[in-house]
């Protein structure tokens, strides 16, 4: 298991580095160079020639790139140009948002999903099931964003149901050690704060999680099917266990094998999902500081943000796969 | 077999004029029809037939187990007096496990692969009402060592993959007996296993089920394990029982056509090589070749070097294999396994030669070898003289045409999106040979060989019957007229009576077309029929060689004495009787 931890974090070395590279050649690619995405487009030469001087733009390209990775390795990610903060300290603090929405709507759809999946391979062929088939085709195909509009526009702007916008009400006095709301609530004793922040979150992670529900719905009904036929199955049953027994203990444990690498795979799309969705709701994350960056060429951010986005991706995705040996025991031994 | 208490009274099992029929898209077929027999206490009752003949669907109709799309349409299953048709699942759990018991085929697929061993017989032991609380664990340790597992206690924490197939079904034994049941139904227990570790468990089976008075209904396709484990045998065909009786009686007697086909068709130490029309053929072979010459004698060294004699075609020395296992840990070095260890021998030109052993002796690996899909860590094999391992790209292309597999599975081994021309067809474009309407005429050839009809070129292997594909197999590996013919367990997937005609099958092509067979097998009744020299392999070692008459008639070594005596029905002279 350590070995595995280890080759996986040296392969993401390379992964990085290859990353960088693309990273540092879009912005030298960009038209007029980096010094005009900085300025503008109206900047005089006098300027551009200046700024090339100040920021080294000049110099050859591998040289600006060691420096530049050099930079990046102090924790340096430069400074964006829209907000005049370093791009770490922005990442940082709107990163627990985008983790809390992340997880939350992983919860939906887990929590959703699975039983869904679950349900319509039972009862395959009959109305849960066509209902499942359905409900997972719409989540796949509808856009994430028309969703999110759709919610928002149903549940916050007719219904009322639910704030449409933001992390928490703008008049709500809380404090924030963590930045994690739903926690910071709770550690302070701020209840209402803390629901407050619930509240918020409910909209946005129904729509992030559609894409990943539709999907762990599929898959857990796809692994029912196919366990519900495996022999031991059956020898379970001939040794006299009880049909609800052989359900919980042997069909759906062993069917939540290939979910989990399934759940696995969409935490990393969860957290690009969030780009969207984080703007229709105005959430505070990552996501909509990363689409707004867009908008304002702040290349620096846009580097940084991908970059470390790359990271977290990947140490997610390790930390799935070493989780595997908590319920396949066959992963343990290896 | 036994004299259980009870065997006086009535029938603990009667299956009366069962009928069970499968619904499927294309309509329904009945796949169980008019079958009945009885099971006395304490008795063992074999039901025997080839895959299809309905003996698995009879056994799942006892236990009320059948697929989802399957019903019992007629009849009875009177269980110690209760028919069981009609019992909806509720009712049928009440008698699983705790009456009606059972010991599937595969111990490979028939444990839950996430929960430790121990507890999966626990949760019987439980489920069935036997034993609650602390003195769960403690009677599923006795009964794993009931059934022969060593160091039960610690072997119960562990998992189904970290057991051997053995242990697996010594595992199965122990959850089928866990409950007592009056009943145990074994659907060919151990056709998944080794012969030697075949014999021991299903000696402890029958011990454990003598000792406790369970009567077992034994599902086998196998006619010697019948007749030498059942106090009477059923024999099924096509969903009908078309003879019963006494076992030995049946067996020495049998009164029906396909009876005495299946008894025909056994492998057994009593059939011999079969020999067609090898005298007098025409062989397509070097001038200066005498066929008829004893083949090489004595060991690698010396064997094919006789004056006068043509060199062999194959000759292996020396060659040893080691396989690097990962190691644990980040530091962890990998142990070494040395699957083939020093291994020589010759495989003379026209003839058979056959390597024996149980799994993990390193008999496919050195079929690997041979094929150059491995190389050998030292040691050389000469192909017609030639070192295999330091070939240019040309004679690469040469050897692949002389050499030719033909592999375990024919499920497994044909491209399922090839119809059977394209795969028959393949090797002979693969080779750039003739162009179309030649190798069309060459593919019918080949068909035509391997007896099969022209209609099926267009067949996918899905539509393919096992003894289909596997002549396809062949056909394929005789397309581009090779010299040497792997045969990798190549007929141990099929049924008895298709074996044997696929052994015919082999035993004629070799002597129309002189072809030379290295043929891997772990059943040394089917070698008996298709070898010339054998060689017999032991944790890599090969630990006797020597024709088949001496091997088998007088063996050397303690290792393949005990081989043979493993072969059920050994003393039963089947095969003779038809």
């Amino acid at each position: 298991m350590t070995r595995l931890i280890m080759r996986r974090l040296a392969l993401l070395v390379p992964t990085l580095l290859g990353l960088s590279v693309l990273l540092f050649l879009w912005v030298r690619a960009l038209p007029g160079g980096p010094a005009t995405a900085l300025l503008g487009e109206r900047a005089t030469p006098e300027a551009v020639e200046r700024i090339n001087q100040l920021y080294g733009f000049d110099r050859p390209l591998p040289q600006q790139y060691v420096q530049w990775l050099g930079q990046l390795l102090q924790g340096n990610f430069g400074v964006s140009t829209r907000t005049g903060r370093p791009v770490l300290d922005e990442f940082l603090n709107r990163f627990p948002a985008t983790v809390e929405l992340s997880l939350v709507a992983l919860v939906v759809a887990v929590g959703l999903g699975i039983p869904l999946g679950y349900l319509a391979a039972r009862y395959q062929g009959r109305a849960v099931d066509h209902a499942a088939v359905v409900i997972s085709l719409l989540g796949v195909t509808v856009p994430v964003f028309f969703l999110a509009f759709l919610l928002k526009w149903l549940f916050a702007v007719q219904l009322g149901w639910f704030p449409s916008s933001g992390r928490q009400d703008p008049a709500m006095i809380a404090t924030h050690p963590t930045g994690f709301y739903v926690l910071d609530g709770l550690m302070t004793r701020e209840w209402d704060a803390s629901w407050d922040a619930v509240v918020h979150l409910v909209l946005p992670a129904l729509a992030l999680g559609s894409i990943p529900l539709a999907i762990i719905a599929r898959i857990t009904r796809a692994s029912v099917i196919d366990v519900q036929h495996a022999d031991y199955v059956r020898t379970a049953r001939a040794k006299g266990l009880s049909a609800p027994h052989v359900r919980r203990r042997v069909i759906l444990h062993n069917a939540m094998l290939p979910v989990s690498t399934t759940i696995g795979l969409q935490v990393g799309l969860l957290l690009s999902g969030a780009v969207l969705t984080e703007t229709v709701f105005a959430y505070p994350g990552i996501g909509k500081f990363l689409a707004d960056s867009v908008f304002n060429l702040d290349y620096a951010v846009l580097q940084g943000f991908i970059l470390l986005i790359a990271v977290v991706y990947a140490l997610v995705n390790l930390a799935v796969d070493v989780s595997y040996g908590l319920i396949d025991p066959r992963m343990r031994t290896r | 077999m036994t004299d259980a208490p009870g065997a006086a009274a009535g029938p603990l099992l009667s299956i009366r004029d069962l009928e069970v029929t499968f619904r499927t898209e294309a309509g329904s077929s009945t796949a169980v029809r008019g079958v009945s027999f009885d099971v006395r206490a304490g008795e063992t009752v074999a039901v025997v037939g080839e895959s299809g003949s309905g003996k698995s669907t009879t056994a799942a109709a006892v236990i009320g187990l059948l697929a989802g799309n399957g019903a019992v349409t007629g009849g009875q299953i009177l269980f110690d007096g209760e028919d069981l048709v009609g019992h909806d699942d509720a009712a049928m759990h009440r008698l699983r496990g705790s009456r009606i018991a059972m010991v599937p085929q595969d111990p490979m697929s028939n444990l839950n692969p996430v929960r430790r061993v121990g507890a999966q017989i626990d949760e019987a032991l439980v489920d069935n009402g036997v034993v609650r609380g602390r003195g769960v664990r403690a009677r599923t340790v006795e009964l794993l060592a009931e059934a022969g597992l060593p160091d039960a206690a610690r072997r119960a924490q562990q998992y189904p993959h970290e057991f051997s197939g053995g242990m697996r079904q010594r595992a199965l034994i122990a959850m089928g007996l866990a409950a007592r049941p009056q009943l145990l139904i074994a659907d060919e227990p151990t056709s998944a296993l080794d012969v030697t570790v075949q014999r021991t468990i299903l000696d402890g089976l029958t011990d454990l089920t003598d000792r406790l008075g369970v009567a077992v209904l034994l599902i086998t396709h196998d006619l010697g394990l019948a007749a030498e484990r059942a106090d009477r045998v059923v024999v099924m065909y096509r969903g009908e029982v078309v003879e019963q009786g006494d076992a030995r009686t049946l067996l020495t007697d049998p009164q029906h056509a396909y009876t005495r086909r299946l008894l025909a068709a056994a492998p057994s130490l009593a059939s011999r090589r079969i020999e067609l029309a090898r005298q007098g053929v025409e062989v397509v072979q070097p001038a200066g070749e005498d066929l008829l010459a004893p083949a090489g004698v004595g060991t690698a060294a010396d064997a094919g070097r006789a004056p006068g004699q043509a060199p062999p075609l194959v000759e292996v020395e020396h060659v040893t294999k080691v396989f690097r296992l990962r190691g644990r840990g980040l530091l962890g070095r990998g142990a070494d396994l040395t699957a083939v260890d020093d291994v020589s021998f010759v495989v003379p030109r026209g003839r058979t030669l056959a390597v024996v052993g149980e799994s993990g002796s390193g008999k496919s690996t050195v079929a690997r070898m041979m094929l150059d899909l491995l190389p050998p860590t030292s040691g050389t094999i000469r192909f017609d003289g030639a070192d295999v391992a330091s070939r240019d790209r040309a004679a690469e292309v040469a050897f692949r045409r002389r050499v030719q597999p033909i592999f375990q599975d024919p499920y497994a081994s044909l491209d399922p999106l090839f119809t059977v021309y394209r795969t028959v067809e393949e090797p002979l474009r693969a080779h750039g040979l003739g162009d179309r309407a030649q190798r069309r005429a060459r593919v019918r050839e080949l068909m035509d060989q391997v007896a099969l009809p022209a209609d099926l070129l267009r067949r996918y292997p899905a539509e393919l019957s096992g003894g289909q594909r596997q002549r396809v197999a062949i056909a394929r590996a005789l397309a581009l007229e090779p010299e040497l013919v792997v045969c990798d367990e190549a007929v141990s997937a099929l049924d008895v009576v298709v074996q044997s005609q696929i052994l015919h099958l082999l035993a004629d092509l070799q002597s129309r077309l002189g072809l030379t067979y290295l043929f891997i097998s772990h059943d040394l009744a089917v070698v008996r029929q298709i070898a010339d020299r054998v060689c017999v392999m032991q944790a890599g070692r090969l630990v006797e060689e020597g024709t088949v008459d001496d091997v088998f008639g007088s063996p050397r070594t303690d290792y393949t004495r005990t081989l043979l005596d493993a072969i059920p029905g050994r003393d039963l002279d089947l095969g003779r009787t038809a």
